[in-house]
């Protein structure tokens, strides 16, 4: 019980931190089609300005400054690079953000060195907030819990009672209708492409700390990312919603059930000794094929419904 | 499909009986040609004092032979079938684990199979995991396609490193070529040996995909790839289309990591990673993946920058992120689309009048690249460089990283160049405006 309770925190803190970094993306990937590989980069990019910015003014200003600066450097590249690229196609945009990825992890290597940084969490909030069971539950994981809540509701607001919002919305499903009747869409593009980005580089300010500010950082979390918005499904953020919880919780829980296959099938009074076929398989424990969950349920639900999980168009 | 409409002769229906067919040599001098020139290769990097090859250039040629393949086979998907794949290298690397164990099984006794025929062994791999892959993957298309693969991708590379019994964990499966076993009586403890088996390997693989793409099925793929509901209508299930060019593809891209795993005696997890198919993706589309022999010209370049600049700089990652950008932003359709785009002014004869304009776009190209490649060196050397203790050094000159000077002159090359060539770009643009005009006042473009 009291792993299930303490895995059932981590497992949400962790969720709404994948929440973050790919509603973005959802909205990118739903309403321009781009395959954003850059969007982890941002994420990147947010913790590093953050540790930056904190050194001299201090955390919590940074929190707002690291996302907004992110935010312009998405405009930037919207405007600059990804409207250019358009025109030919879908790989050469994906590709594009693939040659970005590649030159901020580089930039971000030669400004800040190779190894982690040393990204702390502030001091006001490095303390245990309650126990469960003898477990701490940690200050920040509860902020990181409040902060991912705020945003989610301010999205969801933003995005059903505000005219841009219901804006974007349409456009999630029919740009041309919404070329039609005289939006400019392309600034639309610009809007979210920038919002994505900050929010990414907020899930960085508060995610870097939480987990290690290192170059390598962006291409660890990249895949993952991609995989939580497939499948949520394209164009729902709902799906995206619960995908990040599920994958968050799935991740945690994986690494405290210390149980194979094996053991499964003993129950079934099937023994696996060394000489059976597959024993290898069979017996990885789950801890160690946590990581690789994520991916196989990825593959499982497209071949099913290749829409994802409350996608509302084809991938 | 432009580019290898613009290379191939251009026969109809109506004109195929009448004209007789060209000679040989004329119509296949440039495949010859590229097999004269990867033949005598090695021997310019000679050293005729030691008599010894150099293996640096010997390396880096074999890892062009085998990647070529690599790269064409994975353009068999993406270029020929419409298929983005992001897993791509598993088919490669599963192929090479498989031809390590082979090899390691001839050694032992436990399998008779000449060392030239193991490839095949790499092969058969790729085959039977591309029919396994495949048949889950190729039920979808588009993005939902290129999200299994990389999930795919991703599984196996981890599987990769878990499974101890195949794959060896981290450390890999190593072997030894040399097993004693031959049809030729060659023993391929010289890289030099390997490198003509390689050659051999990969002139018969691209004749063979060459030709694959003028099969039905090579022709269905292009049909599902351009339109699947039409090819539907036709009656071939486009599905099935694309389930046997992963297969085939799987079996080619099997066979370059046979010839990975005898070039390197070694098959590890890279093989099968990420990196690996985003190098094959990166070689097709810089080289162009409109046509055939795009993927040639873009794996040639790419493990140029490799295994050259990846030697000379730390930032190497970096000048490979800029030149995508560069290319997509700029010339979409590849190397090849660039020498196509030449083609219309090619044909009323005025190609001589770009040289000079090229070569005023090229000075000031010139000194922005240089420009930028001092900038992002300068920065690279204060913080890389220094932890790992190296110094810039430009011709036994040392430079000083933490003077002012060189990265003035390194901005002031990057900013003056940079408008030069803007204004010499503008120029370029109206000149070869005017004659694209020309050409099509003459009926010249298509």
């Amino acid at each position: 019980m009291e792993v299930f309770l303490v895995s059932l925190l981590n497992g949400l803190v962790y969720g709404m931190l994948l929440f973050m970094l790919s509603s973005g993306l959802t909205l990118i990937f739903s309403m321009m089609g781009v395959l954003n590989f850059a969007h982890a980069s941002a994420y990147m990019l947010g913790a590093y300005f953050a540790f930056t910015i904190s050194l001299y003014v201090g955390f919590w200003p940074a929190l707002i400054l690291a996302p907004l600066l992110c935010g312009l450097i998405g405009a930037a590249i919207e405007m600059y690079g990804l409207r250019r690229v358009h025109k030919n196609g879908h790989i050469a945009e994906l590709l594009f953000t693939f040659g970005l990825a590649l030159i901020i992890e580089k930039c971000v290597q030669m400004t800040w060195g190779l190894v982690a940084v040393p990204y702390r969490v502030p001091a006001g909030l490095d303390f245990p907030l309650f126990s469960v069971y003898g477990t701490n539950f940690h200050a920040y994981r509860a902020f990181m819990l409040l902060i991912s809540a705020l945003m989610f509701v301010s999205i969801w607001l933003a995005l059903t009672r505000t005219r841009v919002g219901l804006i974007i919305q349409a456009s999630l499903t029919h740009p041309e209708m919404v070329g039609a009747l005289g939006h400019n869409v392309p600034r639309v593009f610009t809007l979210v492409f920038a919002g994505g980005t900050a929010l990414a580089g907020l899930a960085g300010v508060i995610g870097g700390n939480y987990q290690v500010t290192e170059p390598s950082m962006a291409f660890a979390m990249g895949p993952i990312v991609f995989v939580v918005v497939v499948f949520g499904g394209l164009g729902s953020l709902t799906g995206c919603f619960i995908a990040s919880l599920l994958m968050g919780l799935i991740q945690t829980f994986a690494i405290v059930l210390d149980y194979s296959l094996a053991d499964l099938l003993k129950q079934l009074g099937i023994t696996i000794t060394s000489s059976t076929p597959f024993a290898e398989v069979l017996s990885v424990p789950l801890p160690r094929i946590g990581a690789l969950l994520p991916y196989i349920l990825l593959v499982l639900i497209l071949l099913v419904k290749p829409r994802g999980l409350m996608g509302t168009r084809d991938t | 499909m432009s580019a290898d409409a613009d290379t191939l002769p251009r026969v109809t229906a109506a004109t195929a009986d009448v004209t007789p067919p060209r000679p040989f040599l004329r119509e296949h001098w440039p495949w010859l040609a590229a097999i004269l020139i990867a033949v005598v290769m090695p021997w310019f990097f000679f050293n005729w004092s030691t008599g010894r090859h150099s293996g640096f250039v010997l390396t880096m040629l074999s890892e062009i032979g085998l990647m070529t393949i690599f790269a064409l086979s994975f353009n068999m998907q993406m270029g020929h079938t419409g298929l983005l794949s992001f897993g791509h290298a598993i088919l490669f690397g599963l192929g090479g684990y498989c031809t390590a164990h082979a090899l390691n099984a001839i050694k032992d006794g436990g399998l008779w199979l000449p060392t030239e025929l193991v490839p095949l062994v790499g092969g058969v791999g790729g085959l039977f995991f591309g029919i396994l892959f495949g048949y889950l993957a190729t039920k979808q298309r588009a993005t939902a396609f290129a999200m299994i693969t990389m999930g795919m991708g991703e599984l196996v590379a981890a599987a990769a490193l878990m499974f101890m019994g195949f794959f060896g964990g981290e450390g890999g499966v190593s072997t030894n070529r040399v097993t004693g076993v031959s049809l030729l009586g060659a023993s391929y403890s010289s890289s030099w040996q390997v490198y003509y088996l390689i050659v051999v390997w990969v002139v018969i693989c691209v004749v063979l995909m060459r030709l694959q793409t003028m099969t039905p099925l090579g022709r269905m793929a292009n049909a599902c790839r351009d339109n699947f509901e039409r090819a539907q209508f036709v009656g071939y299930d486009p599905r099935m289309v694309r389930f046997y060019q992963f297969m085939l593809s799987g079996f080619f891209a099997g066979i370059a990591g046979g010839l990975y795993a005898i070039l390197y005696e070694i098959v590890t997890f890279d093989t099968v990673a990420a990196p690996k198919s985003a190098t094959a993706l990166l070689a097709t589309y810089i080289g162009g993946a409109g046509g055939f022999f795009g993927p040639i010209l873009g794996t040639i370049l790419v493990v140029l920058l490799q295994s050259g600049v990846s030697l000379l700089s730390n930032a190497w990652l970096l000048y490979v992120g800029v030149l995508f950008i560069i290319m997509v932003m700029f010339a979409p359709g590849g190397i090849v689309g660039l020498i196509g785009a030449h083609a219309p002014i090619a044909r009323i004869g005025r190609l001589r009048e770009l040289a000079v304009p090229y070569i005023r776009v090229l000075i000031p190209g010139l000194f922005t690249m240089l420009g930028v490649v001092a900038l992002v060196e300068l920065a690279s050397f204060t913080t890389i460089g220094a932890s790992q203790g190296k110094k810039l050094a430009v011709g036994g000159l040392a430079v000083d990283t933490a003077t002012a000077l060189p990265w003035i002159v390194a901005a002031a090359a990057l900013l003056l160049g940079g408008f030069w060539l803007r204004r010499e770009a503008a120029a370029f643009r109206r000149r070869w405006d005017a004659l694209m005009d020309e050409a099509k006042a003459q009926g010249a473009a298509v």
